[in-house]
C-alpha cells in the first residue's frame, strides 16, 4: 500500500531506466592511480578500478589489505595523496557525494530512538515534510522495525542496528552504496537479513560496493570481485571467475588459506 | 560541644520556623545563582560544542584557553568585575555595583569557562563516535553542533550541575562586587562568613545545613542523569 504510494508520489529516478536500457552501464565511479599514504607507508597503491551503474562489486582481502581504506577514499571521506576519484567522468564532488551512502563495519547509530537516527539522515538530505514522513515509514518497514521506532536506537541488537543503518543509508535514495563488512560481527540469521536488504536494493537499482572477506558472501551477493593485496589491487573479474580460478598468487594463496607475504613491489 | 549542639538546635529551628531572613538569604542566593548558570550555558553550551567538534585555526589553543579558565581564582574574578563596574571603570555609569547584577555577572564569568570545557570534553567524545557517519552524510557544522549537544543532553545537564555547585558555594567573588548589604546583596556564603566572625553561629550552621542539603540534592541529580545517559547510549 505504502509501497505504491510512495511509487506514485516519488517515480523512480530517470537513471534507473536508464540503467536497465543500456547494453553496456556507465561508470558510476572509477579511481584513477590512486593511492593514500599515511604514518610514511604508501597505504593504498596506484588503484585503477571502474565500478558500473548497477553492479555489485565485492572488495575482498585479508585483514589490513586496504579495503575500508579504499571505501572511504571512494566515498570521498579522505582525500587521496595521489590521483583521483571521478564520479561519472569529473572528479567527486559534494552533488556526487549526495547521490552516495556507506554503512560502517560498526553501525554508527545517534542516540536517539529508531525513527529520529531516520529521521535525521533525511533531514539532512534535504527531505521535508510528508516525503521525509514517507521514506521514514518505508525505511522502518524495510529493515523490518516497525515495533521498535521509538526504542533507543543504541539498545538495538546488533543485527537490528545494521539493519538500520541500512535502510538508513537506503532512505536517502543513494544510487550507489557502500558497504564495509557489514555482516562480519553478525550471526547467520541476521546476516541473512542484512543481505537480503542489499539484494532488495540491487534490485531497486543501486550499485552496490560490498567489502567483505566472507567467501560465500562474495558468491551469493557480487558481480564483480575487486580483491586487493597490501594496498593494491591484484586480480579483478566476475566473482565466480576470480574464486573458482584465481590468477594472482596472492588470491590463490588466500582462498586456499595460506598466508602469503609479499614485499616483493 | 555542648554549645555547638545547641547552636544546631537553634540553627534547625531558624529553618524549620521558615525565618523570613533567612529565606530572603537563600531566595536571593538561589536566584543568583541559577541566572548565573542559565547565562553560562547560553554561552558556554555552544562555544564547548563548537571547539569540542568543528575543526578551525586556533581550535587547540580555545581548548586550552578554556581549560586554564576553568580554574580562574574567584577574587581574580571579583576584582575585575569590581574594576570595571566602580565609578571610575568602563562599565562605571551603569551603577551596578553591590547589586544582584553584579553578582550574576561575576558567577556567570566563573562558570562559563567550566560549563565549556566540561561541555568540550563531552562533545569530543560523542564526535569521535559520530564523525564518520555526520562526514557520509554531509552534515554542516551548524546542524552538527546542534545534534551533538541534543545527543548529550543528559551528560551536559550534569555540567550544568557541577556549574551551580560551584557558583552556590563560592564566596569570594561574590562578596568583593555584591558587599554583602544586608537585603540587597546578602546570599548564603557570605552571610556564613559574615554571622561566624560575628560568632552568631547559629544562623550561619543554619544557612550551612542549607547549603548541604543542595549540595547533596545536586549530587543526587547528576546521578540520575548520568544513570539515564548511560540508559540511552548503553554505553
Ligand atoms: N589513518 C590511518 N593512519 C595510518 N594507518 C592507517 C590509517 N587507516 C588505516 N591504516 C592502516 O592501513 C591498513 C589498511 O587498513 P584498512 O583499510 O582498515 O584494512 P581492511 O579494511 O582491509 O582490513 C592497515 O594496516 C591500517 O593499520
Ligand atoms: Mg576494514
Amino acid at each position: 500500500m505504502l509501497e505504491t504510494e510512495f511509487n506514485v508520489r516519488s517515480p523512480a529516478p530517470a537513471w534507473r531506466e536508464e540503467t536497465q536500457r543500456a547494453a553496456s552501464p556507465e561508470v558510476l565511479l572509477e579511481t584513477r592511480t590512486l593511492c593514500f599514504d599515511a604514518g610514511g607507508r604508501r597505504l593504498i597503491d596506484r588503484i585503477d578500478i571502474d565500478i558500473r551503474a548497477g553492479r555489485r562489486t565485492m572488495i575482498m582481502g585479508a585483514n589490513g589489505t586496504g579495503k575500508s581504506l579504499l571505501l572511504r577514499l571512494l566515498h570521498g571521506l579522505i582525500p587521496p595523496t595521489r590521483g583521483e576519484v571521478l564520479w561519472r567522468g569529473r572528479p567527486l564532488d559534494r552533488r556526487g557525494r549526495h547521490a552516495q551512502a556507506m554503512v560502517f563495519q560498526r553501525p554508527v547509530m545517534l542516540r536517539r530512538s529508531v525513527i529520529a537516527n531516520l529521521r535525521f539522515a533525511l533531514a539532512v538530505r534535504g527531505f521535508t515534510g510528508s516525503e521525509r514522513t514517507m521514506r521514514e515509514t518505508e525505511a522502518l518497514q524495510r529493515a523490518q522495525l516497525e515495533g521498535l521506532a521509538a526504542r533507543q536506537a543504541r539498545v538495538l541488537s546488533a543485527g537490528e542496528q545494521q539493519r538500520l543503518a541500512v535502510a538508513r543509508a537506503l532512505s536517502c535514495a543513494p544510487r550507489i552504496l557502500f558497504l564495509d563488512e557489514p555482516t562480519a560481527s553478525l550471526d547467520p540469521v541476521s546476516t541473512h537479513a542484512v543481505e537480503q536488504l542489499i539484494r532488495e536494493a540491487h534490485a531497486d537499482g543501486v550499485t552496490i560496493v560490498l567489502a567483505t572477506h566472507d567467501v560465500g558472501q562474495a558468491r551469493r551477493l557480487g558481480d564483480d570481485l575487486v580483491f586487493m593485496h597490501a594496498g593494491r589491487v591484484v586480480e579483478t573479474g566476475r566473482v565466480s571467475d576470480v574464486l573458482n580460478a584465481p590468477r594472482s598468487e596472492a588470491a590463490r594463496a588466500w582462498l586456499e588459506g595460506r598466508l602469503y607475504l609479499d614485499s616483493s613491489s | 560541644m555542648g554549645s555547638f549542639l545547641a547552636s544546631l538546635g537553634e540553627a534547625v529551628g531558624l529553618i524549620v520556623t521558615g525565618d523570613p531572613d533567612l529565606l530572603e538569604i537563600i531566595g536571593l542566593s538561589l536566584r543568583v545563582t541559577l541566572t548565573a548558570v542559565a547565562a553560562a550555558c547560553v554561552i558556554g553550551l555552544p562555544t564547548g560544542a563548537v571547539v569540542g567538534a568543528l575543526r578551525f585555526p586556533g581550535r587547540s589553543l580555545a581548548g586550552v584557553v578554556l581549560n586554564s579558565l576553568m580554574g580562574l581564582p574567584p577574587v581574580v574574578v571579583g576584582l575585575m568585575v569590581y574594576m570595571a563596574l566602580s565609578a571610575g571603570g568602563p562599565l562605571g555609569p551603569l551603577g551596578l555595583l553591590y547589586t544582584p547584577t553584579a553578582m550574576i555577572i561575576a558567577q556567570t564569568i566563573l562558570v562559563t569557562p567550566i560549563v565549556a570545557a566540561l561541555t568540550k570534553q563531552i562533545v569530543e567524545d560523542l564526535h569521535a563516535d559520530y564523525a564518520e557517519q555526520f562526514a557520509s552524510l554531509e552534515v554542516g557544522p551548524f546542524d552538527r553542533v546542534v545534534a551533538l549537544l541534543w545527543d548529550a543532553r543528559f551528560s551536559l545537564m550534569t555540567v550544568a550541575l557541577a556549574g551551580f555547585g560551584r557558583a552556590v558555594a563560592e564566596v569570594g567573588a561574590v562578596i568583593m562586587v555584591g558587599g554583602n548589604i544586608n537585603h540587597v546583596t546578602r546570599v548564603m556564603t557570605t552571610t556564613i562568613a559574615l554571622e561566624t566572625s560575628k560568632g552568631n553561629l547559629e544562623v550561619a550552621l543554619a544557612l550551612g545545613v542549607v547549603l548541604l542539603t543542595i549540595a547533596l540534592i545536586v549530587n543526587g541529580a547528576v546521578m540520575t542523569f548520568r544513570a539515564t545517559a548511560a540508559r540511552v547510549t548503553y554505553a
